[in-house]
């Protein structure tokens, strides 16, 4: 429960304000608990904002990114500062790991994104449209690879 | 008719060997005379992919990596390490435990706010003097901790479950002595800076962070209280034994660079009262969940989000487990590099020399900034 509202009754708020927003909801089995909502790319942007004016939650704490088998995925921890409630968590799919890796860009509603969405691009090549500052942050210009990525292969050291 | 003299606009990059940049920092400013214009952050001179080495080794091997991602207060990140895994593995903390961490905590708390002013004034020209005697005390601090540790900033000394050594009646005894004395340094520390001219004229209406913009920036700690933001998650959250303690939660009215200075001071007081309380009660009992397997621990397949507030503000962690002794996936969020968010809003026409000012009432720690 958070904000008065199950993960449940978020996901049908979404459904029910956004026509064709699909929302699904990943449980998660260990203690903590903490469930999220899978919510379709297309309709991430939407669902953010009314997420941010609607149900107060006006906080985005932690944005990262996850390197499944077959996907990339976005996760976000949103927090309410307003009525001191969350997390409530919800992910974003990319549709492969390969050459659909484009998701919208929740800095427009949340600027604590910024830095993370960045670095999400930087390590994971999660490529966000809307972001208005897509550089890599920790790597160098000129770096090709995404090191946070499962398959990566560390370049063999020339310095003995 | 006369021309108007038309100034160029000027890049500096700023960093990363600055000494005020408080490490490896760079900011590529643009200038017009002495006014910013824009200033953009570089990272990555620090990074070495903290996050990787996570994921390649055992829960338990993470801890002492922690330590070194704010490293001047490895305690607090050890403790936002293990409540994530705690909640992940559903393990228990006993009460002594939890006492002791508190202690630790808001002793890291007070080294940290006491270096943090000391920096600060020491980036405005104040030449030694205030640093020096933040550091006096900050190394009775560090005592403390090398005789409860072993080390005095690498502490490594929490874990799933507990702590790995419980202290000794000495050990509390000479803590409680150091938060007596604590009082006075910050009664000297206050007469001698709070209420100075060059102090107020560096400090008051410089780097303002309007209210809903921190918010909106993920700004934290007492970054965002001096805005006035009521948000502390030893409050929100009550994680560990937090609800046990009186203890008020400073706010800012204007969100200028002295509100944030004046966060730190007032709450370095209120750690004083938090450590006096944990003293009084701090029970006898086991410092471990016997149930905590510390080696070859392997949560079942699912997901943490978990965060404790640290002197930097949120720190956060985020572990997903595959059911196999290393993490699928470790996060950290770094309060340190998201707080730096809004340095170029803070920073917008205002001189060069406020930039140093500004950046120093953020406190960061490239450590975690990099990781």
């Amino acid at each position: 429960m958070t904000l008065g509202l199950t993960l449940g009754e978020i996901s049908s708020r979404l459904q029910s304000e956004l026509p064709g927003c699909q929302v699904e909801l990943v449980t998660n089995g260990s203690p903590s608990a903490q469930n999220s909502l899978l919510i379709d790319r297309q309709h991430g942007l939407e669902a953010a904002r009314l997420l941010r004016d609607e149900l107060q939650l006006d906080y985005c704490s932690n944005a990262t990114a996850v390197d499944w088998p077959q996907y990339l995925e976005m996760v976000y921890h949103l927090f309410s500062i307003e009525k001191k409630e969350g997390p409530v968590v919800i992910r974003l799919r990319t549709a492969n790991r390969t050459d659909d890796v484009t998701l919208p860009s929740l800095t427009p509603v949340w600027r604590s994104a910024e830095f993370q969405e960045r670095e999400a691009f930087d390590l994971y090549g999660i490529v966000f449209a809307g972001h208005p500052d897509l550089r890599r942050i920790l790597m160098w210009e000129g770096f090709t690879d995404h090191p946070m990525r499962k398959d990566y292969v560390p370049p063999p050291e020339d310095e003995p | 008719m006369t021309e108007l003299a038309t100034s160029e606009i000027m890049e500096i990059s700023m960093g990363p060997q600055h000494p005020s940049t408080h490490g490896v920092f760079r900011m590529d400013v643009r200038l017009d005379g002495e006014r910013v214009v824009s200033l953009k952050p570089v990272f990555g001179y620090l990074h070495r992919n903290h996050e990787k080495i996570a994921e390649n080794g055992s829960y338990l091997a993470a801890i002492p990596y922690t330590d070194r991602l704010d490293y001047l207060c490895s305690m607090t990140n050890n403790w936002g390490y293990a409540l994530t895994v705690e909640k992940l593995a559903g393990l228990a903390v006993p009460e002594r435990a939890e006492y002791i961490r508190v202690i630790v905590a808001e002793l890291t708390r007070l080294q940290n706010h006491a270096g943090m002013a000391g920096f600060l004034l020491q980036d405005m020209g104040a030449s030694g003097t205030p640093l020096m005697y933040a550091y006096r005390e900050r190394e009775r601090v560090l005592d403390l901790f090398e005789s409860l540790s072993g080390a005095r900033m690498m502490c490594n000394y929490m874990r799933f479950g507990g702590v790995r050594v419980d202290c000794t009646a000495e050990w509390l005894r000479q803590a409680a002595d150091l938060v007596s004395d604590f009082k006075g340094f910050l009664d000297e520390f206050e007469q001698l800076l709070t209420g100075n001219e060059i102090l107020m004229a560096r400090t008051q209406g410089v780097g303002v962070l309007p209210r809903d913009l921190a918010i909106n920036a993920g700004v934290t700690g007492p970054g965002l209280r001096a805005s006035g933001v009521n948000y502390d998650i030893r409050k929100v959250d009550h994680y560990g034994v937090y609800d046990r303690f009186t203890f008020r939660v400073p706010l800012g009215e204007h969100g200028d660079v002295f509100d944030r200075y004046m966060m730190r001071t007032l709450e370095m007081r209120e750690s004083l009262k938090i450590l006096e309380q944990a003293f009084r009660d701090i029970p006898a009992g086991p410092i471990m969940d016997p149930k905590a397997r510390l080696r070859g621990l392997r949560p079942k397949a699912g997901e943490a989000y978990a965060r404790v507030e640290s002197p930097k503000g949120e720190l956060g962690f985020y572990l997903i487990s595959d059911g196999t002794p290393n993490p699928y996936r470790y996060r950290v969020r770094p309060p340190s590099l998201i707080n730096l968010t809004v340095l170029e809003d803070m920073c917008l026409g205002h001189n060069i020399a406020d930039v140093v000012v500004i950046l120093g009432s953020i406190d960061i720690v490239m450590g975690e900034v990099d990781r």
